[in-house]
């Protein structure tokens, strides 16, 4: 009966190009789908379309001025963007920074991470078709950027780690008012997971799609949240600790296929919901412990490095984000290279999109959490 | 038709024709300006607060921009089609309120198979938007239509399987006698057994308990709301059947859906909510006041209709969307299967 | 986790012709530097031998050197000639936690260097960039084109220190 069935009907598979300008490829990603209805015979990404040429200014830049540029990379954090840059500038000036810098480093870090998350999530949310949990998440993330505008005057983009210090020292009330956002956020994270997190329809949807296996993603070379929910515990905080990092207590928390297999959408998404918490833990022993002391003392005025190589890596919100830099003795590069987390945790797409339908693509896109102006630079 | 052409009596039709229209767009100019309302509530918004007093001419302003946008129509477009498409959706929308009883002396068209006439109109929708699918030429267009299809075709059944136990109940298709049925007595609704059938009731209320949420949700999937929103599916498919549409096109199938909400919960309320009687009596028979009794059943009917389209907002803003086998598996391994013993069970109580 | 000198040492008596391996020091950081033609050997090697298990590419980085011979144009710009592209790989083994960072270096004029795609699948992308961007051709790379760039492009490879931008890119005009 299927034979008849099939040789009657003539089948082909449809070309669908989703993108670039998609509502869900976060950006200007455009992905050509091969279609066997709505079942996905083959997906391939194409990115490029946000190309600035970042590599090709920064040979002609002095170092401190590439600061603002890194900022635009991932627009979501781009104090962690800051943070990587300056940490590789440092060691190849091998200069002492003050232990007020590191802890204000450190903050400013923790509290990015949260408000890159809280975008993730909610986004993630807005791709399965739930609309409300994006907006709560922005009314918190709002919060965050309020304090980001208290500390440096601007809310997205903030010129504010330097190197050797950061551009202002904290406002007289930032201390106060974020640990007021940690008691108010806590409950917010319980609000999310009832909300969004066990909705049956959510699991539904991200548990056991897009399963990607740990030694895949080692191969891939995939980091950060998309790693850990994969369950592979590894977190450059802990490896190969940078700033102050190995003076605070926190977990990594990897995803445990509770909701389906191990390293399905579900478990990237529950990962960063942990994450979370974690942040707000090392930023109440921040807050509770940071010195006084003058942020600017270790600024140079002149930025001259050595001859040489110098590679420093951070655990950006999207995984590891790492700055190649080889100076030639001048003022200005000789050239610099990032490793953009989400320019890798990207590729990898292709290979776990491969059977699942269109509906999924999108949540794995929203799962792996990319932005695109850290992948074209 | 025996009936000859005489123009006091096609005007009476034409009056008759023209009521639900009238109820519609206002209708939806205001459904549409609480469901943004609403969705603002639910998100910790305000809404919109600009136009008019609390915002309430936002929607109007927002037709009136409708109106005088550019009629785009895609080169590769089938024409016709792609005109065709929104009225056939929106006849199919308005068709539906001929059988809808508003109260006991207003109905459209009084037909005996008032029911099977809802789901059945309903078909035309399913034509328009396979059409604008098609016509549109677009990728996302013509996946948003399928969705459509195969979504509102598998929805009808459960849908026919709800009807079906209804008429073992009541004996009726018509959906003014049913609402008779249910006498102003909130204990003799649809929910609670009908009126007049003794102990049976108390076996019944169970399964057409279990009944009304499968009505309900069939109809959530049949007016693609949320969570079955697939053929238009935002974040996949653009916007679905009607990406391509501009300017009065694309209003026409918005005022489709929000009428076919209007319709749909009518209908669930006319079946199990008591259509439009009162839960208790009527102020019109305290006061010896006969004409305030049809006033008050428009009241209690657009009240109870308006009712479940804001239990539909509400759950278009908490809930995520499903995936297209999944809405498959929803209709038939869960809602067929339940449906289908449910009508066992009524039958058996009813005639054994 | 074993030093850079281990590993230095298990790779020199694997590979122990002279010329193919030897160190290098840039500023703070050891480098091994390798001849191109064996990179893909020594990579199945680091990545294979459960001692060193290096599972992960971290990164890979092409680099116009510009050390060949700068003929300088009328306008400012210079043309290259001879010298070197290289490759930097940044490894690390999430296993055993340690790091190395491999160099290689081609000849300008015939940039072809061995893919490791099919070791590291992460390195997929970056050899395309490196491509695109330098112009160094990894051979045995399963989809070699431009990634960054338009498919298009034909005015040469941005990241190289001689690169001119083109007057004109499909009819429009590109410098500003």
């Amino acid at each position: 009966m299927t034979n008849i069935i099939e040789s009657k009907l003539k089948t082909d598979e449809m070309v669908l190009n989703m993108g670039p300008q998609h509502p869900s490829t976060h950006g200007v990603l455009r992905v050509e789908l091969k279609l066997d209805g709505e079942k996905i015979v083959k997906a391939d990404s194409h990115i490029g379309y946000l190309h600035r040429c970042f590599e090709k200014h920064c040979e002609a830049m002095t170092y401190p001025q590439i600061i603002p540029y890194v900022d635009r990379m991932d627009y979501l954090a781009a104090m962690s963007n800051e943070l990587g840059y300056v940490l590789a500038v440092e060691k190849l000036l091998k200069i002492e920074i003050p232990e007020r810098v590191e802890y204000i480093r450190v903050i400013m870090a923790e509290f990015q991470r949260i408000a890159s998350h809280l975008v993730a999530l909610g986004t993630f949310g807005l791709d399965t078709g739930a609309f409300t949990p994006f907006l709560y998440t922005f009314r918190d993330r709002e919060k965050i950027l309020t304090l980001f505008e208290l500390t440096c005057g601007a809310r997205l983009l903030y010129n504010y780690i330097w190197v050797g210090g950061v551009s202002h020292d904290l406002h007289p009330d930032f201390i106060r008012l974020a640990k007021e956002f940690i008691e108010y956020f806590r409950p917010k994270v319980v609000e999310l997971n009832e909300l969004l997190t066990y909705n049956k329809i959510f699991i539904e949807r991200t548990a056991n799609i897009g399963v990607l296996p740990p030694e895949l993603a080692i191969n891939y070379g995939v980091s950060g949240p998309s790693l850990r929910g994969s369950g592979v515990k590894w977190d450059i905080r802990r490896e190969d600790p940078y700033s102050i990092y190995d003076m605070f207590e926190f977990d990594i928390p990897v995803g445990e296929g509770l909701a389906g297999t191990t390293g399905d959408c579900w478990d990237r998404y529950y990962v960063r919901i942990l994450e979370m918490e974690q942040s707000l833990r090392i930023l109440e022993q921040a807050l509770d412990q940071i010195p006084e002391g003058d942020v600017s003392a270790a600024v140079p005025k002149r930025v001259k490095p050595i001859d040489g190589i110098s590679y420093a890596r951070v655990e950006n919100p999207k995984g590891e984000l790492g700055y190649f830099i080889i100076s030639k003795g001048g003022l200005q590069p000789f050239r610099v290279k990032v490793r953009p987390p989400s320019f890798v945790n990207l590729s990898v797409f292709s290979e776990i999109a491969k059977g699942h339908m269109v509906a999924d693509v999108v949540a794995i896109l929203g799962s792996l959490d990319i932005v695109l102006g850290e992948i074209d630079r | 038709m025996n009936q000859v052409f005489d123009l006091p009596n096609f005007l009476l039709i034409l009056l008759y024709a023209v009521v639900p229209l009238l109820f519609i767009i206002p209708f939806a100019l205001m459904a549409v300006f609480f469901e943004r309302k609403i969705s603002a509530w639910i998100q910790n918004r305000i809404g919109p607060n600009r136009t008019g007093y609390w915002g309430l001419l936002q929607t109007t302003a927002d037709i009136l921009k409708l109106m005088q946008k550019e009629d785009i129509v895609a080169s590769g477009a089938d024409k016709k089609l792609f005109l065709l498409a929104p009225m056939l959706v929106f006849m199919g929308s308005y068709a539906a309120y001929a059988a809808l009883p508003f109260s006991s002396i207003y109905i459209g068209t009084n037909i005996n198979l008032g029911v099977l006439y809802m789901v059945a109109i309903s078909g035309f929708v399913v034509a328009g938007i396979i059409f604008a699918g098609w016509a549109s030429d677009n990728k996302y267009s013509i996946m948003g239509s399928m969705r459509s299809a195969s979504q509102l075709i598998s929805y009808e059944i459960p849908t026919l399987f709800v009807i079906i136990s209804i008429f073992a109940v009541t004996q009726e298709l018509n959906l003014k006698d049913i609402s008779e049925m249910q006498t102003a007595n909130i204990l003799n609704w649809g929910i609670f057994g009908y009126a007049g059938l003794g102990f049976k009731r108390i076996l019944l209320i169970p399964a057409l308990f279990v009944l009304m949420i499968i009505l309900f949700i069939s109809t959530l999937a049949e007016t693609n709301r949320t969570p079955f929103d697939l053929p238009e599916a935002e974040s996949e498919l653009v916007a679905g059947f009607h990406t391509e549409y501009s300017g009065m096109k694309f209003a026409l199938f918005f005022l489709s859906e929000y009428a076919n909400m209007f319709a749909v919960s009518a209908l669930v309320a006319s079946l199990f909510l008591g259509g439009y009687q009162s839960p208790f009596g009527y102020l019109g028979d305290l006061l010896n006041l006969p004409w305030l009794v049809p006033l008050e059943q428009v009241f209690w009917f657009l009240l109870k209709g308006l009712l479940l389209v804001g239990v539909q907002m509400w759950m278009r803003w908490s809930l995520p969307r499903l995936r297209i086998d999944q809405l498959m598996k929803v209709c038939w391994k869960y809602l067929i299967p339940i449906g289908f013993v449910c009508f066992i069970y009524i039958t058996i109580i009813m005639y054994v | 986790m074993k030093t850079f000198e281990e590993l230095f040492e298990i790779l020199k008596n694997k590979f122990n012709e002279e010329e193919d391996i030897s160190t290098h020091k840039e500023g703070n950081e050891d480098v091994i530097l390798i001849a191109a033609p064996k990179i893909n050997l020594v990579a199945t090697f680091l990545k294979n031998e459960p001692e060193l298990n290096f599972d992960s590419l971290i990164l890979l980085t092409g680099v116009d050197d510009e050390n060949g011979e700068k003929t300088t144009n009328e306008d400012g710009s210079f043309d290259l000639s001879g010298g070197t592209l290289s490759v930097y790989y940044h490894l690390e083994s999430t296993s055993l936690k340690h790091k190395l960072i491999l160099k290689t270096s081609v000849p300008r004029e015939n940039p072809v260097c061995p893919s490791v795609a099919l070791v590291w699948r992460g390195s997929d992308w970056h050899e395309r960039e490196a491509y695109d961007l330098i112009g160094i051709i990894f051979d045995g790379h399963p989809n070699l084109s431009r990634i960054l760039m338009p498919y298009d492009w034909e005015f040469g490879h941005p990241l190289r220190k001689d690169y001119k931008n083109p007057e004109f890119y499909n009819g429009m005009k590109v410098p500003y």
